[in-house]
């Protein structure tokens, strides 16, 4: 089991559901980012699959898991620091309290 | 069974064990704890895919950088003090049927589809990762390394600005 592309896929496309749920389901941003490294991490584990069981070249997909980790890193720090000026200005970090984008 | 088997098994209900936790449960910093959960399987799950590099990564990046800054964000911004808001238990509900039709869709997917014979050998090592990186994937790797940057100096700008004078 631990050798056919399928259960990597199941448990992959799982990871993206619940990443899925987070998004719909939950009204705290830190929650949301959290939802997001999920959906990242299954795309990232599709990749590895996929380069482990059908790609020849066996470097192709590792590089590419490297660019999501970095993207991902990036992403987190700008969300992260959004996150604490909404707090700053708002004092909550609901998604409902950011409604207007003015300056 | 096997022994791998066995321990395959357990690495992937750690996994999505640690992913449900971290979308359902209410305290904020408890989901990000089972976050950390999740990106520990997922790093196991590498090691089973042949990938040490990248098991070794996941740990130090996701687990080292990005859900300790999440953490830290947490406790900066307090979000676990202030009251729940009840939420509408129908939107709850709207959400599991999306994802859970989407799982169904995915699953189904993948049970019909005809996947060719495994090809499981080749060279998974960090040489020829490193060599792919500065030679096919230059630009690319150039171009993160720009947006990494820029994400830097965008989160200083950001965090500088609403800091009170």
């Amino acid at each position: 089991m631990s050798q056919s592309l399928e259960s990597y896929l199941f448990i992959s496309s799982a990871l993206f559901a619940a990443g899925v749920y987070g998004m719909l389901a939950r009204r705290n941003l830190v929650a949301l980012l959290i939802s997001l490294e999920l959906i990242l991490n299954s795309a990232s584990l599709n990749f590895v699959a996929f380069n482990r069981f059908l790609l020849a070249d066996k470097t192709a997909g590792q590089v590419f898991v490297v660019f999501i980790i970095a993207l991902a890193a990036a992403e987190a720090t700008i969300g992260l620091s959004l996150i604490l000026l909404l707090y700053r200005k708002k004092h909550s970090i609901n998604i409902e309290e950011a409604k207007e984008l003015r300056g | 069974m096997s022994l791998q088997e066995l321990v395959f098994l357990g690495v992937a209900g750690i996994t999505l064990a640690g992913a449900c936790l971290a979308v359902t449960l209410k305290n904020v910093f408890y989901n990000a704890l089972s976050l950390i959960l999740c990106l520990f399987g997922v790093a196991c799950l590498f090691i089973f895919l042949g990938s040490e590099f990248l098991a070794v990564i996941e740990v130090i990046l996701y687990i080292g950088a990005i859900a300790v800054a999440i953490l830290f964000a947490i406790m900066l911004s307090r979000p676990m003090f202030q009251k729940n808001v009840k939420r509408n238990p129908a939107k709850i509900l709207q959400a599991f049927a999306v994802s859970a039709a989407l799982f169904v869709g995915l699953a189904r997917v993948i049970r019909s589809t005809p996947w060719p014979a495994a090809e499981t050998d080749g060279d998974y090592g960090l040489a020829a990762i490193g060599k792919n990186l500065l030679t096919v994937s230059l630009v690319p790797f150039e171009a993160v390394s720009l947006v990494l940057l820029v994400a830097i100096i965008g989160a200083l700008v950001l965090s500088a600005k609403g800091e009170p004078r």
